[in-house]
């Protein structure tokens, strides 16, 4: 099975080898693993891949899934555009 | 710097003063109840809570239109008369969405996507291309829910969908996904979108279960069937393969420990995969009000801590529907109705009136998770609410998040 042809994170394009990689490098928690290859940081803002990432990491620790810790949920839910938060208060 | 960039200068500044007073508290708009989501639980809440005498009622809906997943669900309801047995989920977004027309007090926003819970319980959202801000004094988060994905490989490929995605093109929208099916996954959704597939006219190949056990409804399955479709529990797909679009789908039987049995591959020859391997609460406001999670696999992953009123962890947010754990729209209906009613008696105070509207809408809801069907919620619901005696903060099974 190659590792390489399962995705994890659809919005970033990420496969479950190139998380391996991280991991393996020493990068073990959500949050880092999002800072180093941008992991849920797409469009659908993890929907889809904090639902499999926690089964990847409970597997290295050994651990439940529920020990897992999750990363900061912040808005903004979805997209959005910085002239859509000012409007036409600041121009240029 | 000549006098014409001066006030040029002078002038931005003064916008920009207007762009920070949009964090005055004192300016934003107040209403007495949010409500974010326009689905069963979020148009239940929302007409309850209008019945109730609330007269400044905000309803959010991202999607151009009202109903939620109901407007995909051209199936007839199970369960009593009186909680929409018989009618099409299509029927029962149109009932809810007539009633939620009607009332004044309901501010009816669509096209309006929520995008954060701040702070000082400030709501903001995206309409019109803007950012507005408003102030309730309370909200009901009935956010619904969002479908689960697997991981084998070529996962991606298109021709590979959801089971929502699936429901949205075909009764929706009326375009077949495709014209070979593997479904995988045997709960009420897999099994419904696979009758309503053969329905259209689609082949369905088979429709695979990891568990031991077809978790939907025995009639659904029946009907599956007996129209000569394979429902093979203990099996899973093993990878899909094909060059710009689905092909084929390698399926294989697991043993008791979830490992897959060498030998036991089969191929099948397909343009279309659905996946229909279950939902997860859409959690992202209740996380960001600070409230706590539990992870409970029997209400579909990390849901709200929450007491019997549909209260969060934190004060004057409560949560209603799917958001609050994956069950079906008829729940949905009258948990929006249990969390409306909660927030109105906070609000107003309580009355005789509001009281006996909360044992009726209680005891119906009761009466729906009665029996062994119920049983799975009963106990995720059971965790969810944790030790109802350790207070707000010391619920003891809390999943972590960063702050």
């Amino acid at each position: 099975m190659d590792e390489n042809d399962i995705i994890i994170c659809r919005c970033e394009d990420l496969s479950l080898a190139e998380i391996r990689e991280v991991i393996e490098e020493g990068y073990t928690n959500i949050d880092e693993i999002k800072r180093i290859i941008r992991l849920g940081m797409g469009p659908c803002r993890g929907g889809t891949c904090l639902q499999l990432i926690d089964r990847v990491l409970a597997e290295y620790q050994g651990a439940g899934r529920d020990e897992i810790q999750m990363p900061t949920n912040r808005p903004p839910v979805e997209g959005i555009k910085l002239k859509e938060i000012v409007g036409d208060a600041v121009e240029r | 710097m000549d006098k014409v960039d001066k006030m040029d200068r002078a002038d931005k500044m003064g916008n920009l003063d207007k762009v920070h007073k949009m964090g005055n508290l004192d300016e934003i708009e107040r209403i007495e109840l949010a409500v974010v989501g326009g689905g069963p639980a979020g148009l239940a809440a929302a007409v309850k809570a209008a019945e109730l005498g609330l007269e400044s009622i905000v309803l959010f809906e991202r999607d151009n239109f009202l109903g939620g997943q109901l407007v995909k669900q051209t199936h007839q309801f199970f369960g009593s008369k009186d909680q929409y047995a018989g009618t099409r989920g299509i029927d029962i977004a149109e009932e809810l969405t007539d009633k939620v027309r009607k009332e004044a007090a309901i501010e009816v926003k669509t096209g309006a996507v929520v995008q954060g819970y701040y702070e000082d319980a400030v709501i903001g959202y995206l309409e019109d291309e803007r950012f507005q801000k408003v102030k309730p004094e309370k909200t009901i988060i009935a956010t619904g829910a969002a479908e689960k994905m697997l991981s084998f490989p070529n996962n991606d490929l298109p021709g590979i969908y959801g089971a929502g995605a699936v429901q949205t093109l075909m009764n929706q929208y009326g375009i077949l996904p495709g014209e070979e099916i593997l479904m995988i996954g045997a709960g009420n959704i897999g099994l419904i979108v696979t009758y309503q597939l053969l329905q259209a006219g689609v082949k369905v190949k088979a429709v695979v279960e990891a568990t031991d056990k077809i978790g939907g409804y025995a009639v659904h399955a029946t009907k599956i069937r007996r129209a000569g479709i394979p429902i093979l529990t203990k099996h899973t797909i093993k990878e899909a393969r094909g060059d710009s679009k689905v092909e084929e789908a390698v399926i294989c039987q697991l043993d008791e420990n979830w490992n897959i049995i060498p030998g036991t591959e089969e191929i099948l020859e397909i343009d279309t995969i659905c996946l229909a391997v279950g939902l997860t609460p859409k959690i992202d406001l209740a996380l960001q009000a600070g409230c706590q999670m539990a992870y409970v696999p029997e209400l579909g992953g990390d849901v709200p801590v929450r007491d019997e009123d549909l209260e969060m962890t934190e004060e004057n947010i409560y949560i209603a529907g799917d958001a609050g754990g994956i069950e079906e729209a008829t729940a949905a209906i009258l948990e929006g109705e249990l969390a409306a009613i909660n927030a109105v008696r906070a609000i107003s105070g309580g009355g005789s009136d509001l009281e006996a509207v909360y044992a009726e809408v209680s005891e119906k809801l009761a009466d729906l998770r009665r029996g062994p069907v119920g049983e799975e919620i009963r106990s995720g619901l059971k965790k969810a609410r944790g030790d109802e005696n350790a207070g707000r903060d010391r619920y003891s099974r809390q999943r972590r998040y960063s702050k």
